[in-house]
């Protein structure tokens, strides 16, 4: 390369499929839900999705293990990972800010306190409570709540000390001991699928003993929204370790350069976060 | 005192002629491939400018529509279903596509420049970034032809006009906003790693031109708020499809929770529309009056404070609603206090002109434009800002009319002042000048005779999107109408200028503008595909520091 330190890539086609995959996949989603069409076309775009995005960061680890990259290049990942992760927070920000002024202001509201009574003229009858057993309106509401010291607390030990497993993976790289790396990686992924599994059951549980689903009023919707939105990145998560441990396999990553896998790492932790955050406000309070 | 004049920042290599140091690559593609898959940030700069100037005349055509209609007294010309639709798409068009894609492109083209920088951080990411927004686009226009129409509920969507109530196609529009927001974020973090991790050596934070400052803020906004909207349309798509509660009082949500929601990505959204305006007038004032930006260390601490105040007013929107005496009073203070901020950058651009050697070339026309027009949406904004006036005056065209002056001789006059100023370093051609000042002059008569009226009819209590209204209002109205039809066809000649200027026209030098001093003046015009391969050392003229 005759050019600056700073790698440039040359045209790539990954960008302009990806987007095309993914407005296949969302339009195809749309289709579903509007038309009633079956999930062909968003299967398609999926699987499109995936595939451009396997192709894509494969040519940028071609690149990284070609040497191309320079430490300038490696804190613009950094920073890249870091900010993306932020924006992830601000979602899930969104989503617990919803719960939080439910809880504090539109259902004691809706009960006539404070200065804003008329809302309480809706329904005179209406009591507030949380967990909302009896919306106001003609909403079913659930007929039970799960308990936070079942499920969720199995679930928030596996994933506490998932985020441990994986600190000593990681370590384990720092230090060059590719074999240490390898078996507590495979335990963290494997807590993250048992984390899914048991997500799953609970699900079933919520469903079909506990009368809890999508249309239960407010507790149902946020108890789904949250959890089924961060069950989702703890699938994407595994999913990037389990890729980190492919990569860990054919012997990718150098003791003292392997951003590729901190990014993992991080992402991991941030999974990890909310779901403490998720089992405060969502189950035990 | 006499004028300073600007000091020079000197480069000790200049990329210049290196334009050949993509040799090394196989050759690029041609054609329409070029535009496809390309990594670099002119030619993705030039995709979104591109991209958003024909949203600029779609969401234009709508607005005609509705001016069209309004210019007289009762039901003409359209159906009031598809006026609200076409209410709608204008908003969203504009906003979602015209404002904020040009600014992206404007970050692409010119922050590499002026921080010395080979392109942006992560040039693959760029190109996807841009690449998203045709998409999301294409689908909610596509929503207009779908049966029901496309979204008619304005373009603040509330709840439950845009879930109980929506046409089937909102599942679309929700979709494409996901694409849209996905757009923004991922081009926010990349403006964010350029301007953090990129700048040639030597040259510190506090040496970045303001342009560059008001992006980095301006990202960190988007980054911010983005996810939020996208959290609340995911909780819409979750009301309207699967029998969800958020916003429905009868299963214990809340309608208002939407415009909470709403309005926590809204008001820093509207910052997100005009810091990097502020950049942009920043760089044009010292330019043409051949002085220093007066104050800028305190230029960049109001940016932040703005946009830390941001976060903290959003309920302004949202004072009939029937908040607490508590939250009315507290936004009433907090959107009061982003005056003071916002002052300060005002005094400093007239301080700026004060006893420079000014000239008045067509960015400077528009920069100038900017400064007294915005500061009059500024204080109609301060009116609205009042508690208790506001219950008169919220939703009513006075608001409309805060709202256009703050965006259209604000963020759009910024962004053709933006054009004007950089289209020599673009083509190498000067735009034309003869063409340039009708197009300004046109502009602003459009402009002010367009939304001027407006503050009249909202005070005598016309509320906004409506198709007919009272006969008292017809002559406002009419004037209106008028204005907006002249402002409308006085951006054709803008695209003419464009086209005639990448075309030929007087040849521009390196430095196309005398009183010009940032680094991207130290490149030629035009500016070669690639620049900076090898990075410049920056070094700062030690008086200035
Ligand atoms: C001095 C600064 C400003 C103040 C005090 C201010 C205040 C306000 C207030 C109180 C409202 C709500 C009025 C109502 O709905 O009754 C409002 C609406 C609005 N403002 Fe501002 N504003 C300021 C600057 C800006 C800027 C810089 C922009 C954009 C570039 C902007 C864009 C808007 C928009 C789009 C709306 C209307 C949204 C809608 O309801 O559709 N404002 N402003
Ligand atoms: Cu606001």
């Amino acid at each position: 390369m005759s050019g600056g330190s700073y790698y440039v890539p040359p045209t790539s086609k990954w960008p302009v499929l990806g987007s095309l995959a993914l407005g296949l996949m969302l339009i195809g989603f749309g289709m579903i839900l509007v038309h009633g069409m079956n999930g062909i076309m968003m299967a398609v775009g999926f699987v499109a999705l995936l595939t451009v995005m396997g192709l894509w960061f494969r040519d940028v680890i071609k690149e990284s293990r070609g040497g191309l990259y320079d430490d300038q290049m490696d804190r613009s990942f950094r920073q890249g990972m870091a900010w993306f992760i932020f924006s992830e927070v601000m979602f899930f920000a969104a989503f617990f800010g919803a719960l939080f002024y439910v809880r504090t202001f539109a259902l004691p509201w809706l009960d006539g306190e404070g200065a804003k009574g008329v809302a309480a003229l809706l329904w005179p009858e209406f009591t507030a409570s949380w967990p909302l057993m009896e919306p106001p309106g003609d909403v079913a509401g659930p007929r039970e709540v799960l308990s936070p010291w079942q499920l969720p607390l199995v679930n928030t030990l596996i994933l506490v000390g998932s985020s441990i497993t994986l600190t000593v993976a990681h370590e384990g790289l720092k230090e060059g001991m590719r074999e240490t790396t390898r078996n507590w990686l495979l335990v963290t992924v494997l807590l993250g699928l048992s984390f899914i599994i048991i997500q799953g059951v609970e699900y079933y549980e919520a469903y079909h003993h506990y009368g809890i689903t999508l249309e239960t009023g407010i507790y149902g919707s946020t108890f789904f929204l949250l959890t089924g939105f961060h069950g989702a990145h703890v699938i994407i998560g595994a999913t990037i370790l389990a890729v980190m441990l492919l990569r860990i396999l054919r012997g990718h990553f150098a003791a003292e350069n392997h951003f590729g896998f901190e990014a993992a790492c991080w992402y991991w932790h941030f999974v990890d976060v909310v779901w403490v955050g998720l089992f405060l406000f969502v189950y035990v309070f | 005192m006499a004028p300073k004049l600007p000091l020079h920042h000197p480069v000790e290599q200049s990329s210049t002629a290196s334009a050949g140091g993509q040799a090394a690559h196989s050759a690029p593609p041609r054609g329409l491939m070029r535009w496809l898959l390309t990594t670099n940030h002119k030619e993705i700069g030039s995709l979104y400018l591109i991209f958003s100037l024909t949203m600029f005349f779609i969401g234009g055509v709508f607005a005609l529509v509705v001016r069209a209609e309004l210019f007289q007294p009762g039901l003409q010309l359209v159906e009031p279903e598809f006026f609200n639709q076409m209410t709608t798409m204008h908003g969203l068009i504009m906003v979602f596509g015209a404002i904020m894609p040009s600014f992206v492109g404007l970050a692409n083209w010119m922050i590499p420049l002026q921080i010395g920088a080979p392109d942006m951080a992560l040039p693959r990411l760029n190109n996807f970034s841009f690449w998203l927004l045709p998409v999301a686009f294409t689908l909610l226009l596509s929503t207009l032809l779908m049966p029901g129409g496309g979204p008619n509920f304005g373009w603040t969507f509330y709840a439950p006009l845009s879930t109980t109530y929506a046409p089937p196609s909102t599942t679309f529009f929700i979709l494409s906003l996901h694409i849209a927001g996905i757009s923004s974020i991922l081009g926010a973090i990349n403006i964010i790693a350029t301007v953090l991790n990129l700048r040639a050596p030597g040259m510190r934070m506090m040496d970045m031109p303001l342009f560059c400052w008001t992006w980095l803020i301006t990202a960190f906004l988007l980054i911010a708020v983005m996810p939020v909207l996208a959290g609340a349309v995911t909780m819409m798509l979750m009301d309207i499809n699967f029998g969800t509660s958020f916003f429905n009082a009868a299963g214990g949500g809340d309608p208002v929770l939407f415009q909470h929601l709403f309005w926590f990505f809204g008001h820093p959204e509207v910052y997100i529309m005009i810091l990097p305006a502020f950049g942009i007038v920043s760089a044009i004032i010292p330019t043409f009056s051949r002085k220093r930006l007066f104050g800028y260390a305190s230029m960049v601490y109001a940016t932040g404070a703005i946009a830390i105040l941001s976060f903290m007013v959003w309920a302004h929107h949202m004072f009939t609603v029937g908040l607490p005496l508590t939250a009315e009073l507290f936004f009433m203070y907090t959107t009061m206090l982003i005056a003071v901020p916002t002052g300060v950058k005002v005094f400093n651009w007239v301080a700026t002109m004060f006893r420079g050697s000014i000239s008045f070339e067509p960015p400077m026309l528009f920069a100038l434009a900017f400064v007294v027009q915005f500061t009059i949406g500024g204080f109609s904004g301060l009116m609205l800002a009042i508690s208790p006036a506001d219950f008169q005056y919220h939703d009513t065209y006075f608001v409309v009319a805060h709202f256009h002056y703050v965006l259209v001789p604000g963020a759009l006059f910024a962004i053709l002042a933006a054009a004007y100023y950089w289209l020599p370093k673009w083509t190498g051609h000067y735009p034309n000048l003869k063409l340039a000042h009708w197009h300004f002059w046109l502009s602003v008569i459009g402009v002010n005779l367009t939304f001027f009226p407006m503050h009249f009819s909202g005070l005598a209590g016309m509320p906004r999107r409506i198709p007919d209204y009272a006969l008292q209002f017809a002559d406002f109205n009419l004037a209106s109408s008028l204005g907006a039809f002249l402002f409308g066809a006085s951006q054709l000649l803008f695209v003419w200028l464009i086209i005639k200027c990448v075309r030929g026209g007087e040849k521009a030098p390196a430095k196309a503008w005398e009183g010009a001093e940032d680094l991207e003046w130290s490149v030629p015009s035009p500016a070669p595909l690639h620049t900076f391969e090898h990075p410049p050392t920056f070094r700062r003229d030690e008086n200035s520091a």
